[in-house]
């Protein structure tokens, strides 16, 4: 990790309790989770208690304490997508992929999330891939969906060993 | 652009800006909400800009790239002026025919026209279709006027005239009691009278005051703050301004979930363009008047939506609420005075200021006046955001404007209000959207969220969402919301996998009671409503579930089977190859089998089969 981003974060922050939220937003925007050094870091910065920044940190679902896996597969489960079929592809998802919500693949290729509502409602089920929307899913686009995620794995190791 | 130092220079300025784009013949209004976003709008967008510069056309057309128009079903929509011509499911390759015809020729494409699915009737313009025409679009008109990012699109549209007007020539008294006049109420769910929110803030002691914009629309299945507030931002900051001044704040917060990415973003840039021009920082427009707003992102929990939750969220703790034995308008963010509205009551306040309480409460009925934004979807066919007068019956919503159910099967009951409201069968469709109204029958308004269903839900099944939805959200500080809903959803649980017992709908009952007299805050109180409800309008679900073991919708996992229905069976083998648990057996051409020891009621069989064969029992 390097510390430059993260002190770049807590930078005009320092020694502000109130900013404890918007520090650990910046810190899963920019790490994708909240690491354990960092909640040392933050609490040090911000001179909050280690057990206050972790009690903020795993109150709020907008914080992930742990990496997440390489697709992030996060499905809708707002009121809309529910009536029209959000829990079957949750179930489809949770089986193929043998992983519970919040959990990542043993290959780390895959976590499955869900999110209360994306706001999309109109073009439920909602289904975010990675941050695209995938709308009008059902239980068989998802299973090809994550069928083609999971075959792209050999060229998408390539892309990240040539960044 | 300069900073404005008084009411005067901000209309010169409106002139000047009218003036340069009196060149201007033709607006494209493309809409880039969310909705339309994930239909890949961005990639109309650009194709349209190319297309518009190849034609050598950039000075004489503006290319808007608008917030949602909320007809998000059909997205992405394009609107053509002059001519208001409407453009439906419009993708990239359509661009060159719509700039090369629509916009040079002022010829209509007739293929990407809007095909009315009721009637079948194709409409032209976007005035003429029937989901808009029935609406009465105060708010959300604007949004297509206007791009968001850009302030000088509001300006020109005729905004912040309001704040002068209020800066120029109205007491911070004269403020509170016309907004009193209007009987304009909260649209955040609890509708409680903004005038006297507003007035008791006024009169609290202290010289620290704030305001809050709520965006933390929590209630799944609802967006109108999301589409409010990312596609028309100037608007809610200058309702903000309006009631800052009037209450005496100097600081305010737009509190806003992160998981609206592009309402984060637009409500910054307005943020940072409304200091430019000097209408936030000191002495705004010249006047005495000082205020500055900074937008706060959420953590994604629902309980933040509570007031004195969002409260202490902002102050970067923990969001759980605390009794309010003393009002948030004496006590409230760092425990002073404070007014917290949602995004659509502060998007109302201009208009109300600059036409007056008498021409708002003209709107709407006895107790709710103006109107109210609804997030039309579930089971229908017209999804999408609706803006109608308080007192239309929610008849005229779901079959007039929402053009009644998907697959011709028959609505059963629409779910307003989220988590806190409840659900209402068919024969009450002619109740009134009213606060009032609504909460007697045993839901609420809420902020407009309304869901619809039909005879493929199962209401057993959406009280026990609501309830799993609650369990996860909960805060855990007071024990009849923690454990209460706890102890329901585990009752819900035994109904929905077929260990349900006659008596526990009475237990059900008195523990859905216990928790609304107890709970510690607005949402623990109304965390019972969509059980008590559910249990008030459709007890037979219930029943048919214990006493049969039968979901009669064919949605409990427990209490189904899957099969093949001999007669719709073509053998086109489509489910066979699709079954991922190899349940499904059968030759070419001849009817198909599932094994039920096999099947795992996974639904992909059903979602592939195009001759609705695999049934349900």
């Amino acid at each position: 990790m390097p510390s430059q981003k993260l002190d770049q974060i807590l930078e005009r922050r320092r020694s502000q309790p109130n900013q404890l939220i918007e520090v650990l937003q910046d810190i899963q925007q920019n790490y994708g989770y909240i690491s354990e050094k960092s909640i040392q870091s933050v609490s040090q910065a911000l001179g909050v208690p280690l057990i206050e920044v972790y009690r903020v940190a795993s109150f709020y679902k907008a914080f992930r304490l742990n990496p997440s896996g390489k697709n992030l597969l996060t499905m809708c489960t707002g009121t809309a997508c529910h009536v029209r079929g959000s829990r079957l592809l949750i179930d489809q998802a949770t089986s193929q992929l043998g992983v519970k919500p919040g959990e990542v693949t043993p290959d780390g290729l895959f976590s499955v999330e869900h999110v209360n509502c994306l706001g999309a409602c109109a073009l439920g089920p909602i289904v975010s891939e990675n941050g695209s929307y995938h709308h009008h899913m059902t239980p068989g686009k998802l299973r090809k969906l994550i069928q083609t995620l999971s075959r792209q794995k050999p060229k998408d190791t390539q892309d990240v060993q040539v960044k | 652009m300069s900073r404005l130092n008084s009411t005067r220079e901000m209309e010169h300025l409106r002139e000047r800006l009218r003036e340069q784009r009196q060149s201007i013949t033709t607006t494209v209004m493309v809409c880039g909400g969310t909705g339309c976003q994930a239909s890949e709008s961005q990639a109309v967008i650009d194709a349209v800009r190319d297309e518009l510069s190849k034609q050598g056309l950039d000075a004489s057309v503006r290319l808007c790239v608008t917030g949602c128009h909320g007809f998000c079903e059909q997205g992405p929509v394009i609107i053509i002026e002059p001519g208001n011509t409407f453009y439906c499911h419009v993708s990239p390759e359509d661009a060159f025919e719509i700039v090369y015809q629509t916009v040079m020729r002022g010829e209509v494409i007739e293929r990407l026209l809007y095909t009315d699915l009721v009637s079948g009737e194709r409409f032209q313009t976007e005035s003429e279709i029937p989901f808009y025409q029935a609406q009465d679009r105060q708010i959300l008109s604007q949004n297509r006027l206007v791009d968001p990012c850009s302030i000088e699109d509001y300006i020109v549209s005729g905004g912040y005239t309001a704040l002068a007007k209020v800066l120029s020539a109205m007491t911070p008294e004269e403020i509170v009691e016309e907004i009193k006049a209007s009987g304009l109420r909260g649209r955040g769910g609890g509708g409680f009278p903004t005038g006297r929110k507003w007035n008791e803030c006024q009169e609290a002691p202290g010289d620290e005051k704030y305001v809050i914009c709520n965006a933390d629309e929590g209630d799944p299945g609802a967006y109108m703050d999301r589409c409010v507030l990312e596609g028309n931002p100037h608007l809610v900051l200058e309702g903000m301004m309006i009631g800052a001044w009037a209450i005496g704040a100097r600081k305010g917060y737009i509190y806003v979930r992160n998981e609206y990415p592009l309402a984060v973003k637009n409500s910054r840039i307005a943020v940072e363009q409304a200091r430019e021009l000097g209408l936030l920082g000191d002495n705004i427009l010249g006047s005495s008047f000082s205020f500055d707003v900074d937008v706060a992102r959420g953590g994604g929990a629902f309980v933040c939506g509570e007031s004195t939750a969002l409260m202490t969220s902002i102050e970067g703790k923990v969001g759980e609420p605390r009794p309010k034995d003393v009002h948030t308008v004496v006590d409230g963010l760092y425990h002073k005075p404070t007014t917290l509205n949602n995004v659509e009551t502060w998007a109302n306040v201009p208009a109300i200021i600059l036409n007056g309480s008498s021409w708002f409460a003209s709107k709407g009925t006895q107790g709710s006046k103006g109107t109210k934004i609804l997030a039309l979807t579930g089971r229908i066919k017209n999804t999408g955001l609706v803006e109608v007068a308080m007192g239309t019956p929610i008849h005229d919503v779901v079959f007039e404007i929402g053009g009644g159910a998907v697959n011709g099967k028959p609505v059963k009951a629409v779910q307003t209000g989220g988590p806190s409201g409840g659900c209402l069968p068919v024969d009450k469709f002619d109740l009134a959207i009213d606060f009032d109204v609504l909460s007697e029958a045993g839901s609420m308004v809420g902020s407009g969220g309304m869901v619809v269903m039909d005879e493929e839900t199962c209401m057993v099944d959406v009280a026990k969402y609501f309830l799993a939805f609650l369990q996860d959200e909960s805060c855990g500080k007071c024990l009849p919301c923690r454990l209460g809903i706890d102890r329901m959803l585990e009752i819900i649980n035994d109904i929905t996998e077929g260990r349900g017992r006659p008596e526990q709908l009475d237990l059900l009952e008195e523990l859905a009671d216990t928790v609304a007299q107890t709970a510690l805050c607005g949402l623990g109180k109304t965390a019972p409503n969509p059980v008590l409800s559910t249990l008030r309008y459709f007890r037979q679900e219930y029943e048919a579930h214990i006493k049969e073991k039968k979901c009669p919708a064919g949605v409990c996992k427990a209490l189904i089977t899957y099969w093949i229905d001999p007669d719709r069976c073509t053998g086109c083998r489509v489910c066979l190859q699709g079954c991922a648990h190899k349940a499904i057996t059968g030759k070419k051409k001849q009817v198909h089998v599932i094994d039920t020891q096999l099947c795992q009621k996974c639904g992909i069989c059903r979602s592939e089969c195009k001759f609705d064969a695999i049934r349900v029992v």
